[in-house]
């Protein structure tokens, strides 16, 4: 890029003095102004848009919450009732905080099962994909750390029994548990420490999420039929289109949202940890917050100690290689006639974990975890890869506006080179 | 389109109405008492939470304290500012250090926090048994079932059948987990006098102070319901509006 005033289109002269300098203006325009969008998208493509405000949500009641939270043992559980009976609409920000979490990781959890569903983690989004991942993994220490401030019954030993699962890791196991816990047990140094980290890690998210959107804009969106828009007539700019269209799921999710903080604002905690932590009282059942629960399911499944630990870690982690599991060269599911049950199967089984894992570990309830465990996995090992090889996908459309303005799909002997390699 | 979104919107009431992260407990599930609060639209029955607040203050303060109230906070259950200053001036607070550097009783301000009837945890136990009284600030939301349980386990004491053996100091309870509780019955008919005629059975007793300690942990119910329904009815009217403009950029557009 030559040296020099930016040539920037603007006319206003204020906006065109900082844009010739610092092209904000021409970046913004072109990434969220004239931005070819397909033009095919349903509303599960909402739900990227819906993230990025719950990120900001949290990170606004976030940072007026620690203004009256005080990060110490004897403290905390006090200074939350106190933000929630004195701090002007304390009360409000803390319980948009506390079902904001719960929110988030429904949209991510929907946003993540677009993408599998409509392949969009397959060339040349494999890096988007991972960076999402990596989002997730953040997402979930940063929940993980914040439900440990209140410092209630199930804060402390939700604390105690996770951080001990690092225990399990030979030879460093013990090193890493005390680092976390900053002593000799789940005490003020780690509330401390997780304190401090859960206030940066949002911003650790933030600066992923921008790496995710600029990967974003580098590859273009996927879209529902999977395939690659082909020229103009294939896209919308991404205002006033897809403003419009995300408004509209954003004032729907808001009021899902409301629903949950106005009128259920405790449904989805637990009663436990309106209990004052208590070390020397363990109790009868330790479950950790709803959006945890598959991944419990699956920790409990496994006998061993470190075989749980690393089945657990290994259910996210296998999402990151997922894009050379799956190596079926057609995208959404929609074409897929074999992939698209067992992955609908695959969504079931990851609810049917989400419910064992609140229940006791006894009984029938640890061989459901462990049948659903085995899905869990055998999808990505087993059944993508073989499908990859034996499915014959159906016919894809010619292009994204040929289904919508007229024509149907191709016949079959064009359908065999049917994705374009980029 | 609208089915899209439509499945979208099932899937998350469904992932919402999932089953709350708590596990089955053993004990006798908890009957559903009707409070004025219950249900979306639901306010706290003041002269009910009132006559509760008696009998927290003249039964229960005995052994429980609710350390994160305050004597002003009982203004938002209708007591006057005066009827809640001579309420806290009833309590000797401890305060201090005075110029001499000594700790010195006064009589209670309504900025004080209820005052706890013992000064540790460990002489509330050494009062009772060995067992802790817990604070009762956020009892309701510390329970699963809430205000029912607090109804069912006041109500709850009964000879124990005879297949089980009550532990020694222990009394036996319908409701309460594992049925052995070391809280001997608290209520007794007429235990209060209530000032506005009300009968003082144990069923109102503890109607009554289930209210108030429901209005203890949730003192912002209320206005968050209030507030609630304006947002929602804003957001809904909101939506309709977000959705004809939607419809209206799209009208040119073949999708």
């Amino acid at each position: 890029m030559s040296i020099g005033l930016y040539k920037s289109e603007f006319s206003n002269p204020v906006v065109r003095w900082i844009d010739q300098r610092l092209p904000v203006f021409t970046m913004m325009q072109k990434e969220y102004g004239t931005f070819p969008t397909p033009r095919n998208f349903n509303y599960f493509w909402n739900f990227g848009a819906l993230a990025m405000i719950t990120l900001m949500i949290m990170i606004a009641t976030g940072i007026f919450l620690s203004m009256h939270y005080v990060a110490n043992t004897h403290l905390a559980f006090d200074s939350i009732e106190r933000i929630m009976r004195d701090v002007n609409a304390g009360w409000l920000i803390r319980y948009v905080h506390m079902n904001g979490a719960s929110m988030f990781f429904i949209v991510v959890y929907i946003h993540i099962f677009r993408g599998m569903y409509y392949g969009s983690y397959k060339a040349p989004r494999e890096l988007l994909w991972m960076l999402g991942v990596t989002i997730f993994l953040l997402m979930m220490a940063t929940a993980f750390m914040g439900y440990v401030l209140p410092w209630g019954q199930m804060s402390f030993w939700g604390a105690t029994v996770i951080t001990n699962l690092f225990s399990a890791f030979p030879v460093v196991g013990n090193f890493i548990v005390e680092l976390l816990w900053g002593g000799f047990s789940v005490d003020n140094a780690t509330l401390n420490r997780f304190f401090s980290l859960h206030y940066l890690l949002p911003f650790v998210i933030l600066g992923v999420v921008f790496l995710h959107v600029a990967a974003l804009h580098i590859t273009g969106s996927n879209n529902p039929l999977g395939i690659e828009p082909k020229g103009p007539q294939d896209t919308l700019p991404f205002h006033p289109y897809y403003t419009a269209k995300d408004s509209v799921g954003l004032v729907v999710y808001f009021i899902v949202f409301a629903g949950l903080v106005f009128f259920a604002p405790n449904y989805l905690g637990h009663a436990d940890n309106y209990i004052p932590a208590n070390p020397l009282v363990t109790p009868p059942h330790i479950v950790p917050e709803w959006y945890f629960l598959p991944y419990y399911a699956i920790l409990r499944a496994v006998p061993d100690k470190l075989g749980g630990v690393l089945l657990m870690f290994g259910s996210i982690l296998i999402w990151f290689v997922l894009p050379w599991l799956d190596r079926s060269p057609v995208r959404s599911m929609r074409f897929r006639p074999l992939a698209r049950p067992f992955f609908l199967l695959w969504a079931v089984n990851f609810l049917v974990l989400l419910w064992v894992g609140a229940k006791p570990a006894e009984g029938t309830y640890v061989l459901i975890a462990q049948i659903c465990t085995a899905y869990y996995f055998a999808y990505f090992l087993v059944v993508l890869p073989l499908l990859a090889r034996l499915e014959r996908p159906l016919p894809l459309p010619e292009s994204i506006s040929r289904p919508v303005l007229g024509g149907g799909p191709l016949p079959m002997g064009a359908a065999a080179k049917p994705m374009e390699k980029a | 389109m609208l089915r899209t979104a439509f499945k979208v919107l099932i899937l998350i009431v469904g992932l919402i109405a999932a089953p709350p992260a708590y596990a089955a407990g053993e004990a006798t599930p908890i009957p559903d008492r009707k409070f004025s609060f219950d249900g979306v639209f639901g306010t706290y029955d003041r002269a009910s939470a009132q006559r509760g607040f008696q009998v927290y203050k003249e039964v229960c303060a005995a052994c429980h304290s609710m350390r994160l109230l305050s004597y002003r906070n009982l203004r938002d259950l209708g007591l006057t500012e005066a009827q809640v200053e001579a309420i806290a001036a009833q309590f000797e607070i401890k305060d201090g250090p005075n110029d001499e550097g000594q700790m010195f009783e006064r009589p209670g301000r309504p900025a004080d926090r209820f005052r706890s009837p013992f000064p540790n945890d460990a002489a509330a136990r050494a009062a009772n048994n060995g067992a802790l009284p817990p604070d009762l600030s956020v009892m309701t939301k510390a329970r699963a079932g809430g205000a029912d349980y607090l109804y069912a386990l006041l109500t709850g004491y009964e000879d124990p059948p005879p297949s089980v053996t009550v532990m020694d100091g222990m009394h036996f309870n319908r409701y309460y987990p594992g049925n052995q509780i070391a809280m001997g019955a608290p209520l007794n008919p007429d235990q209060v006098d209530y000032a506005d005629g009300t009968s003082a059975t144990v069923e109102q007793m503890a109607h009554d102070v289930s209210t108030f300690l429901q209005w203890a942990a949730e003192p912002e119910l209320e206005q968050r319901r209030a507030l609630g329904v304006k947002i929602i009815i804003f957001l809904t009217i909101l939506a309709g509006l977000t959705y004809a403009v939607k419809r209206k950029i799209w009208a040119d557009v073949e999708h």
